[in-house]
Order: structure tokens, then sequence, then C-alpha cells
């Protein structure tokens, strides 16, 4: 293969570096309506990246020396970064502009951390993943510090800063100890070189643990869970919204490789520790999210609870596994996506909705909106016909077939905890008094809106054809 | 006409009907189309599904009408249906009780009109699916989704204490149908299939078939519902708007009693051997308990429920029996309960409607105001309690003799839970229709109107063609009866 210069620009992760770079001098230069401008330019940009990484040209030569891979499941999973920010800038475009927060920043800043994640998830290599994991993380601390007036958003700023550096030492520290007792970075080679022993050293062990650790506050498993619910709150919905959706979409795909990767022969050692981050993550997130008002903490809660479920899939390690998480990250993001498509445009009188009670009487003032929040919320729940429960139903799939019965009692038990406080959203929607002080708002850019109303129609009617995402998550391989 | 598929239009007829309801808009004229709309689908649905009952072959074990096409092809699961002689008749009771439901909300319900019309149709197409499921995965999906439209019809039109009501019943009935999820999986994982059809016999160890056994148990137990699981449906059926409860006890309830014929009977007969005293003593303890607390009830709603909660318990004593006589007199019983207890329902809605109580004390001599409706409320109740040429009493009977075979004692307690039964309803009728008006309020109150009687007046019909001419619905049912008995008596060696 020639290293041509026209190739070079192929590669999805240095075609989005130089467009980033683009789109800042932009941003930059333009003098007048900055945001809106860099923001377009950004997503046009964005959506070329997933055609570079399916249709992929370059292949071969994109590895530098096995520092980067690739497969399909790889593939899938940027798509669904990509598609993940695009549809959050979409969303919240209209959001920062009522909100006075257009900055042309917020969008490189996003497509900087959408960079970080595209190198984290194809990584082949410890280091290339610590500094990705770097990037992402940097641009999310300022985003969520973006509101810099506001005493709340620098609270979890500072919070969410303090926290994942912590986790990121953590990661790093696991990473020396794993480098030290294997002699190299590259997952291959520490496949290969631990493949050789009949069960890990305490060395190792304890590598591996320290990584998991900092995996998991990525993903927000309990008990590295703390910042999530505070984050989500304090950040402006547009940030928490990306935060919901990409960051998560990215970790869960790195920690289903580093455990089936570098790991994958000793099962037996990290199983237990996932097991538990499922149970944990499940049950806390059903239970602490009862006692929410606010709609963020309660989505953050609602995340917590989806990791438990991605995680049981983890636990499986089989190939029923790899399509259940397929199948459940591309569902939770549709699902989020819809949910914060309507909390970015709904306004009450007291400003944006984020509080339950604020909802109450929205069915009778806006019955579509009602209607598909409803949906939505009974999606999550995972109650048929609707696709969360699709999700969900592939997991237990995969975990029965793993023989985890227990942990799958456990998952539908805590499915059912969490069903409380979903149909709590609807109950306040339909069966309260219409509190008469609530002028609903709900005005909604139209691209939003079509997006909004495309994955309603997804969530409903994806039970009459699922074959189309089934049989696509079947094609799937790590 | 052999290739129309004649059960998928009626199970989507409903759901068409619904969507079209909801484009019409909520105005005064809009309001009245609505109703009519809603009429008219439930009554082309009933219509097609008797047409089911004509061309249904009595001498057919097997599956007929089926339908099958592949839905999720990685897992070989499909969209698979069709008819035996125990889902036929289940099939009809939703089909005949959804009009009636929506006739007797056509003045009560006045909130939300378009909303309601569409949930009660979109329940009956939820509940003629389920019943019409041959693949396991597509009747988990109709099983579940029964709790949605249900949920929002006692949250939104319920009474005082609906959010509650509502609340209970959506968590309890979906802990145990979530562990049913699990006993499916792992069904599927055995075997490598969800056909219904393929599965009944006795594929499964002893230890899995327990495990499963107990699993389908939690979601059936909370359905029917059995003693100890019962609390939520006192709850649910007196927070219900009228209608609620007719479809609540008329066809939910026998969910629980499909599902146990199907899957513990049909699937587990090991296990089901194993656990026949437990569901035994729960069954009488249920029927007895039950009785006695339905008689100390002052609001007729729940004394009502907790009949049913009795009745149930006879159906599963007939269920357990696994002879043909306990089989077809708990399928019987589960038809008369249908009719009576929706029937029963109704009645109350009557004089709730006028009186907006349901206090048993608040009445008393209605029979000098209201004679139509004190004569068809008493056909209503001695077929609850049994009396020969109702429908209550073939059913009944049939178990009661079922039982004599297996062992005097439980034949016994369902002998005195029948009796029990005619104590709390005679003695709800006395209080509430006998004797002369004491209560002012009462002075006034009107007799049916035509729309009442065109209401319960096919509900009287249908109880005593049960009653009279049992034949005509025991005949469908034998073949598949006969086939759930032999695989039960192969596997368990006798």
């Amino acid at each position: 293969m020639g290293n041509n210069f026209l190739q070079i620009l192929l590669v999805p992760e240095i075609a989005l570096a130089i467009l980033t770079s683009i789109c800042l001098l932009y941003g930059l230069f333009s003098k007048k309506n900055s945001y809106v401008r860099t923001t377009n330019l950004a997503l046009i940009s964005l959506m070329l990246i997933p055609f570079l990484v399916f249709f992929n040209p370059t292949t071969n030569f994109a590895y530098y020396n096995e520092l980067f891979t690739n497969s399909s499941f790889i593939q899938f999973f940027k798509i669904l970064v990509i598609v993940g920010s695009l549809s959050t800038i979409i969303i919240s475009k209209k959001y920062f502009i009522e909100l006075k927060l257009a900055r042309f920043e917020i969008p490189i800043l996003l497509m900087f951390s959408t960079l970080g994640m595209l190198i984290m998830i194809c990584s082949n290599n410890l280091m290339v993943m610590y500094l990705a994991i770097e990037l992402q993380s940097l641009s999310l601390y300022v985003l969520a510090t973006i509101k810099r007036d506001s005493l709340h958003s620098a609270e979890s700023g500072v919070k969410y800063f303090v926290l994942g550096a912590l986790s990121s030492g953590i990661l790093l520290y696991g990473f020396t100890l794993i480098y030290g007792f294997t002699g190299s970075t590259s997952f291959e080679n520490i496949y290969l070189t631990i493949g050789k022993l009949d069960n890990l050293n305490l060395g190792l062990i304890f590598g591996l643990v320290f990584v998991l650790v900092g995996l998991a506050f990525k993903v927000s498993a309990v008990p590295f869970h703390m910042w999530t619910p505070d984050v989500y709150e304090g950040a402006p919905t547009s940030i928490t919204a990306f935060f919901a959706i990409v960051p998560k979409i990215a970790a869960v795909a790195i920690i289903f490789r580093f455990c089936l990767e570098p790991f994958g022969n000793f099962y037996n050692e990290w199983s237990q520790i996932i097991i538990f981050l499922s149970i944990a993550s499940m049950f806390l997130g059903a239970i602490a999210a009862i006692a929410q008002n606010n709609l963020k903490r309660l989505l953050a809660y609602s995340s917590i609870g989806h990791v438990g479920y991605v995680l049981i899939a983890l636990a499986a390690a089989n190939d029923e596994g790899i399509k259940a998480v397929v199948i459940y990250m591309f569902i939770y993001m549709i699902m989020n996506i819809a949910i914060f498509a309507i909390l970015l445009s709904l306004k009450s009188s007291k400003g944006f909705v984020e509080k339950i009670d604020e909802l109450s009487g929205l069915s009778k003032s806006n019955p579509l909106i009602g209607l598909s929040l409803a949906i939505i919320m009974m999606s999550m729940a995972g109650i048929p016909p609707f696709i969360g429960f699709f999700g969900k139903f592939y997991v237990f799939i995969a975990a029965l077939n793993k023989g985890l019965v227990v942990l799958s009692i456990l998952g539908v038990l805590a499915s059912v905890i969490s069903a409380y406080y979903y149909l709590r959203i609807i109950k306040v929607m339909y069966f309260d008094e219409i509190n008469s002080n609530f002028n609903y708002n709900f005005s909604i850019s139209y691209q939003s809106k079509f997006i909004l109303v495309f994955l309603i129609l997804i969530m409903t009617f994806f039970v009459f054809y699922p074959s189309l995402l089934i049989s696509f998550a079947s094609s799937v391989h790590i | 006409m052999t290739d129309w598929p004649l059960l998928s239009v009626i199970i989507f007829l409903p759901l068409i009907g619904g969507f079209i309801i909801l484009i019409i808009k909520e105005d005064p004229v809009g309001i009245i189309n609505i109703r009519w709309a809603a009429f008219w689908t439930s009554i082309g649905t009933f219509i097609l599904s008797c047409l089911l009952w004509l061309q249904f072959d009595s001498s057919n074990r097997s599956y007929q009408f089926v339908e099958k096409i592949s839905w999720f092809e990685d897992l070989n699961f499909n969209y698979h249906i069709g008819v035996d002689g125990i889902s036929l008749f289940m099939i009809l009771l939703s089909t005949f009780l959804t009009p009636l439901c929506i006739l007797a909300s056509w003045k009560s319900i006045q909130k939300r009109i378009k909303e309601y019309m569409f949930a009660f149709l979109f329940l009956e197409t939820v509940m003629i699916g389920m019943f019409a499921s041959i693949d396991m995965l597509l009747f988990y999906i109709f099983f579940e989704t029964v709790l949605i439209p249900m949920y929002l019809i006692i949250g939104i039109w319920g009474g005082e204490r609906r959010i509650y009501a509502s609340f209970k019943f959506f968590l309890y009935t979906l802990l145990g149908s979530v562990l049913m999820l699990i006993a499916l999986i792992v069904i599927y994982k055995t075997t490598g299939s969800m056909n219904i059809a393929e599965l009944q016999g006795n594929y499964f160890a002893r230890s899995t078939q327990i495990f499963l056994w107990l699993a389908f148990f939690a979601s059936f137990a909370v359905k029917i519902p059995m003693w100890p699981f019962h609390t939520w449906l006192p709850d649910a059926h007196v927070e219900a708007p009228t209608a609620g409860s007719v479809i609540l006890a008329g066809v939910l309830l026998k969910m629980g009693g499909y599902g146990f014929i199907r899957f513990s009977l049909g699937m587990l007969p090991e296990a089901t051997a194993y656990f026949i005293p437990f569901i035994m003593v729960l069954s009488i303890i249920a029927i007895i308990y039950t009785s006695f607390v339905a008689l100390a009830q002052s609001d007729i709603k729940k004394l009502i429920a907790y009949s049913s909660v009795a009745h149930m318990g006879i159906v599963t004593i007939g269920i357990f029996l696994v002879n043909q006589q306990g089989l077809e007199g708990a399928m019987l019983q589960m038809l008369s309960h249908g009719v009576v207890s929706a029937a029963l329902f109704l009645c109350v809605g009557v004089i709730y409607d006028r009186m907006h109580t349901r206090q048993i004390s608040f009445y008393g001599g209605l029979v000098n105001k209201m004679p139509f409706y004190s004569a068809v409320f008493m056909i209503f109740m001695l077929a609850s309690v049994g009396l020969p040429g109702t429908s209550g009493f073939v059913g009944e009977f049939l178990v009661v003799v079922g039982a004599f075979r297996f062992s005097s004692l439980i034949a016994i307690g369902a002998a005195l839970g029948i009796i029990l039964s005619a104590v709390y309803m005679l003695y709800l009728y006395k209080r509430i229709i006998f004797g002369t008006i004491v209560n002012q309020k009462l002075k006034d109150i009107l007799d049916l109107d035509f729309r009442e009687k065109l209401i319960l007046i096919p509900l009287v019909v249908s109880v005593l063609l049960i009653g009279i001419f049992p034949n005509i619905f025991l005949d469908p049912m034998r073949q598949s009866i006969e086939t759930i008995i032999t695989n039960f008596e192969i596997a368990n060696g006798k």
C-alpha cells in the first residue's frame, strides 16, 4: 500500500481532526452568528465521517503499527457515536440560542470529544486508549462548565473534573501495572503474554481491577457513579443530552473490547467485577431514581440502570452478548435522543421544564408530546411492544445462554422496580389534575421535530419489522 | 376464502379502528362519531369471531386458522397464530364483552373519550392476540402489553384512589410476568423452539420443569389471581370504571387460567403433578377465605371482586385435577364467570351511574322502583351462585364431579365454596333489592333504559345458553382437552 497523501486524509479520525480545525478557524474568523455558522459546518463535517467509517478505504494503512484496529463491532460503535453527536448538536442548537449560550466553541468541543471517542473505540494499545480517553474527557470537562456564570454548572464541572481526573489516574496506574507485568502495551501482545499463564498473577489482577474501575467511572457504573446525577443536573440540558448519549456509547464499546480482547482468556477474573457492577448499577439506578423530582437527575439514574443491563451482556461474554450490546446501545441512543429532543424544546412559564411536577397536564395541553413522552417512558421501562423491551430481551437471552440465571432474575426484578418511576412520569402527565399555572410552550426546530417523529415511529413500530436491526446486529463481531 | 387471514383480521381490526378514532376531532359532533366508530368496530370484530366459531372444526385437535410469518429470523421466532378449542372461546369472550363495555361507557365516560375508546380497542387487539398466539414470544408481548391500556384505563378514568390502584395493578402483574420471560428464554435455550404447539409434551428434565413451573406460576397466579397474590384485584376493581372492571373480571383473569392450561399442564406435566397438592391447598384457602371476606364487604364492587377470587379458586381446582370433567368444568366456569361477573359489574354500574355510590347500605328496596333491573340482577346473581339452568351450575358441577374422582376432601372444599357463594350473593341481593325504600334519595330512581337493556339482555341470553346447552361450548374444546390429559398421563406414567 502506498502511503499517498490522499489516503491519509481518508482515515476517519484524521479527517475529523482536520475538519474540526477548519471549523475552529471558521468560528474564530466569522464575525456574526459564529455559533450558527460553526454548528452548520460542524454538522456537515460530521455527516461525512460515517461514510468514511463505513467504506473504510484505508484499512491496512490506518493501523499505524497495530496502534489501531478495526472490526464490524468498532465500525458500528463509531457510527453510533457520530450519529449520536450529530443528533445532539441538531436538537440542542435552538436551546443554546435561547439560553444565550451560543458560543462557537461548543460544536468545536463536541467534535473534539467525538474525535477522542472514535480513537478510543478503535484503539489497540493501552497508551492510545489512555490518550483518547483524555482527549474526550477534557472536552467534556469544559463542556460541563460552559455556562460560566452559573454556580451550578461550575460546581458540576469541577466535580466532574476532580473525579474524572482521579479515575484517569487510577486507569493509568492500572495500565502501568499491566505494562509492567506483560512488557507490552499492545492489546495483542498482552493477550499472547497472559495467554501463556495458567492464572493471572497478583500484579496483573491489580492492573485489571484498576483499569475496570477507571472504565466503570466512564460508563458510570455503581459504585463509581457519584458524579453522574450532579453533572447531569448542573450542566445545561443540551450538554446533559450529549453526556447521556455519546460518551456512554463509546465507553461501553471500550469496556467490552478491553475485557474481551486482551483479557478474553480470563473470564473468571473480570466477570466477578462486572457482575457486581451490573447488579449494583441496576438496583441503585432503579431505587435511587424513585426519590428524584428533577427530570435530569432521574435520567441520570435511569442511564445508570441501563448501564447495568449492558454489563449483563458483557458478563455473558458470548456472541449473543455482542449482539445484545449492539441492539441495546442502539435502542438506548434513540430513546435518549428522543427524550432530550422533548426536554430541550419544552418550556413552561418557569423556563425549560426540569421538574417532574411541571409536566402535569401535559397530556391535555400538548397531547402529542405527552403521548411521545409516554411511549419513551414505556420503552425505557422495557414494556413490550415498545423497542426498549427487545434490548432487555436480547440481554437476557445472552445471559441465560451463559447460564447466568441469578443475574437475569435480579435484572428483571430491577426492571420492575424501575418501571415505577417511569410510570410516575406517565402518572403526572395523564392522571394528575391539570395545574393551570403552567402554560406550555413547545417550540421545536423542524430538524429536531423530524428526528423526534422518526424515533418515536421506530420505537412504536419496531415490533412489526425487527429483522433489519436484528440481522445487522447478528453480523457484528468484535 | 381459505386464504383469507381471518384471525389476523380479527386481531388487528380493533387496532385499526382505534387509529381511525385517533384521527377524529374531539368536538361535540366528533365525540358521537368516536363512540359509534368504536362500537361498530367492536361489533364487526365480534361478528368475525362468530365466523371463526362457525368455521371451527370440532373434530380436529390441532390448531386451526394457522398463520405463520417469519418475525425474528435469527432466533426463529415467528408471527404464528392459530386457534384451538381452548383459545376459541377465550377469543369469543373478549370480542363479546368489548362492545358491551363500549356501550356501558356511553354516558359514564365524559372526559378524554377519544383516548378511552382507543384504549379499549387496543386492549381488545392485545387480548385476542394473546389468546391466539402460538409463538411464545408473541404470547409474552401481548401478555405484557395488556398492562398498558389497563393501567391507563384505571389511572385516568378510575375512582378516587385510582393512582394507587393503577400502580399496584401494574407493578404487581409486571413482577409476575417478568419471571415468565426468564422461563421462556430458558425453554428456548433448552429446546431451540418457541412454538407452544410443538412443546406440548414432556420435554424438560424434572428439575428444570420445577424451576419453569414456579416462574410460570408467579405470573399466572398473580393474574388469575390465587390467594395470597390476589390483593391487587379488589383495589383495581373498585377503582376502575365499570367497563374496566368488566374487562378485568371478564377476560384478564382468564389469561391466568389459560396460561396454566397451556404452559403448566401442557408443557410441564411432571412438575404439575408435583405441585398439585400445593395448588389444591391454595385454591381451597382462596375459596373459603375470600368467600368470608366477601361476606364482610360494604362496597358492592369489592364484594364481587372477592367473589371472583373465590370463583377462580374453583377454576384452578378444576384445571389441576387434570381429568376430563375437571378441565371441562374449569373452562366452562371461566366462560361463565367471564359473562356473569361482567354482568354483575355492569349491574353495579347501572345503579352507580344513578346514585354515584357503591355502598350496600345506601341501597335497599330497589325492587319497588326497578323491577326489570331486579329481575336481570337476580338471573346473574343466581348464575353466580350456580343455580341449575344457568351457566354457573355446569362448570361448578363438573369441577365437583371431577374432584370427587380425585379426592373427596377437595370436592367438599369446592362444594363449600359454592354454598358460601350462595350466602354472600343472596345476602347482597336481599340488602340491595328487597325491603322497602328507606333512603329518600332512591325515591326517583329510574329503571333500565334502552341502552342498558341492550347491554344486559345479550348477557342474560348467554348465561342461559351456557347453562342449558353447555355442549355447544364443550364439543369444540373436547379434543384439545383430551390431548392435554393424554400428554399429562403419558408423562406421569399413568
